[in-house]
């Protein structure tokens, strides 16, 4: 059993408290507000921002109406970003979900940027030696910034005002949005998460279309590991096969060079 | 020893000019090392991967991948009139996986914890596979260099390296066929995010494949480019064979194209015209098609019409790498990419540095005029 969230859209009214207690529990810099004429700010995650509400306007009804959407990493059941990275700095803690970023581990190849579903992994551009920056569903190994291992809900939960969000074990939060999608019909009939990308902690509800929120629509439901399985499988076999094919017709062309090689001296002597 | 010696390396107005490319894109190397990723490239969160990975690391890999083609078919196969041209391969090969190394080094943000994977397992990751594969297969190399190498200096080690040569010769084989594939394989984690052009099941295979045909291509190439600076010529009847190897190779990548794209149903991203389509029309018309058409005709069996074919096969594969890493992500990622004058500098460099290097080790070791030493490496 992992923990999750349930986002539900519908209660969101965009205050950004989230962002801020995240920026504040995990003593991450702040920055200049720059809004662009998506009202949030800043518009995308960063290099020193893991978290940021999407401000969207979107038709609903014939009617313009403005929906907020938190957004932050989504804590992949079998994450893409673990998978891709070659020397381990990316983990997935069991008991917590929390796919965590071990900063002394990583080489900085952003391999993992490219292998999230989400795009959820950004890089500290500005630095010298930059690094990988995410939410770390506030579970730190360390303790500093560890909330999730002691059984508390992450900080940007704790703060929200409106309980749009909803932090506790996976299942039930996906039980508690199936109940609240049934029980209304103004709901989207999915569970943005329960499936995308093999299944996520991090699970929205809406009532207007997921991809017009900002989140990405056409998510494979296969998780992102196993196409890297599916090609890395064949390394063995292909290690001793080839392997051993190659040194067969070293050895056996070898052969039938010297023999060659033998038969011409024998004919000229 | 090393008194006895002589060395030599004639400076041309060429080899300056390379010189200058090389040393200026050493100091751009630094500037990056000192003031970070950001300040020296154009990447960004929606470009994480440019012109370093696509050029230096991709596509010098397969570029590179003439000395692995080529040590199978001369002395895995056995096959001796090869040989002629097996060394300046291998050369070539060793020059460009170095490069790759280089670049690959620049390429990192945290370049001094490069080591890390060989002591954090990440198995899971194709890229633990390139990365161990591509450093054990340059370390193969630089030790079937020195084979030759003890040819001229420290002697008495020549008899070990000819020894272990049938042991490198084929995990010499083996480590390209891995790294070669899984370069491709990298992009498979890229579904829905890379263009259906170029995104593929069989992607690592595609990559497998012209890394092997782009061999005999660019070992046509630098022939034809060495023959002229050292007035040494291959004989055409052998780059042909040595073509028609790998032409039958590429034959069948351009049947695993046709058949991949049916049974995905893309053919309608061929035609769809935009920047994509044509891109990949001009890759396979530039790399695949056309030389195909050339080598069947009977220009194909002259120097010229070979040494042609062989460019627009290696343009070819250049132009394929490149589309993977950034033409098939643009629509993705929205936002476009020009790499910065300083990563064009670098990546000029490093090609400079790396024919630079060529030239020196050809002026003093027997890398051309050899054939009578051949027997010993075989
Ligand atoms: S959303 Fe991306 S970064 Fe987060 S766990 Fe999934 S793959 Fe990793
Ligand atoms: S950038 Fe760091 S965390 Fe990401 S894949 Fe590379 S080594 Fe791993």
């Amino acid at each position: 059993m992992s923990k999750g969230v349930l986002v539900d859209v519908t209660r969101c009214i965009g205050c950004k408290a989230c962002q801020t207690a995240c920026k504040q529990w995990n003593d991450m810099p702040s920055s200049i507000p720059e809004f662009d004429n998506n009202l949030g700010h800043p518009a995308k995650t960063n290099g020193y921002t893991w978290t940021t509400v999407y401000h969207r306007v979107v038709e609903k009804d014939n009617q313009d109406v403005i929906r907020t959407t938190k957004f932050q990493c989504m804590h992949c059941l079998d994450p893409g970003c673990v998978s891709a990275c070659f020397s381990r700095a990316f983990q997935r803690d069991p008991k917590t979900g929390a796919a965590v970023y071990h900063p002394h581990l990583c080489v900085g190849c952003r391999y993992c940027m490219l292998a999230c579903p989400f795009n959820v992994p950004k890089y500290q551009w500005d630095k010298v030696f930059p690094l990988v920056s995410k939410c770390q569903f506030c579970f730190d190994p360390k303790g500093k910034y560890d909330r999730v291992g002691h059984g508390q809900a992450p900080a940007c939960v704790s703060t929200c005002p409106t309980q749009a969000l909803m932090f506790g074990e996976r299942e039930e939060m996906l039980q508690e949005a199936w109940n609240r999608i049934n029980s209304n019909p103004n709901y989207i009939k999915h569970v943005y998460g329960e499936k995308e990308a093999g299944g996520t902690a991090w699970m929205y509800i809406s009532d207007v279309p997921f991809e017009e929120l900002g989140l990405r629509a056409d998510v494979t439901e296969r998780p992102i590991p196993q196409y890297s399985h599916e090609f890395l499988k064949y390394t063995p076999p292909v290690i001793v096969a080839w392997g051993g094919l190659l040194s067969a017709m070293y050895f056996y062309t070898k052969r039938r060079k010297d023999v060659a090689a033998e038969k011409d001296k024998g004919f000229k002597a | 020893m090393m008194s006895a010696q002589k060395w030599s390396f004639r400076i041309t107005p060429v080899r300056m000019l390379l010189l200058l490319l090389a040393l200026l894109a050493a100091a751009i190397a630094v500037y990056r090392l000192v003031t970070g990723l950001g300040s020296a490239t154009n990447l960004n969160d929606e470009w994480p991967w440019g012109l370093w990975i696509g050029f230096d690391v991709l596509t010098g890999v397969a570029l590179a991948g003439g000395g692995y083609s080529v040590a199978l078919i001369a002395h895995i196969l056995h096959i001796e009139k090869f040989n002629a041209i097996a060394r300046s391969a291998m050369l070539t090969s060793l020059l460009g996986y170095l490069l790759v190394m280089i670049g690959l080094f620049l390429d990192i943000g945290q370049w001094f914890n490069f080591w890390r994977p060989f002591v954090s397992w990440g198995y899971h990751s194709v890229l633990f596979e390139v990365f161990w594969c591509v450093s054990l297969y340059t370390t193969v190399q630089v030790l079937e260099f020195g084979e030759i190498a003890t040819e001229k200096v420290v002697k008495p080690l020549h008899k070990f390296f000819a020894k272990a040569m049938p042991f490198l010769l084929i995990v010499g084989v083996l480590l390209p066929t891995l790294h070669q594939s899984s370069l491709g394989a990298l992009y498979l984690t890229q579904v829905g995010k890379l263009h259906p052009l170029w995104w593929s099941p069989y992607i690592g295979l595609f990559f497998l494949m012209s890394s092997f045909f782009v061999g005999p291509a660019m070992v046509t190439v630098e022939t034809s480019l060495a023959g002229r600076a050292y007035n040494h010529w291959i004989d055409t009847k052998i780059l042909r064979s040595l073509q028609r190897i790998g032409f039958t190779v590429m034959l069948m990548y351009l049947a695993l194209k046709i058949f991949d794209l049916t049974s995905r149903d893309a053919w309608q991203y061929v035609f769809a015209g935009g920047l994509e389509s044509n891109m990949f029309i001009l890759e396979m018309a530039v790399g695949v098609l056309i030389p195909l058409v050339i080598f069947f005709t009977a220009w194909g069996k002259t120097r010229a019409g070979l040494t042609t074919a062989g460019a627009m096969v290696a343009i070819g594969v250049i132009i394929n790498r490149m589309n993977v890493v950034i033409t098939g992500m643009i629509g993705y990622s929205g936002a476009g990419y020009a790499p910065s004058w300083m990563e064009w500098m670098v990546t000029i460099g490093l090609v400079a540095g790396g024919m630079l290097a060529y030239c020196f080790i050809c002026d003093n070791f027997r890398i051309l005029e050899h054939e009578d030493e051949q027997h010993k490496a075989a």
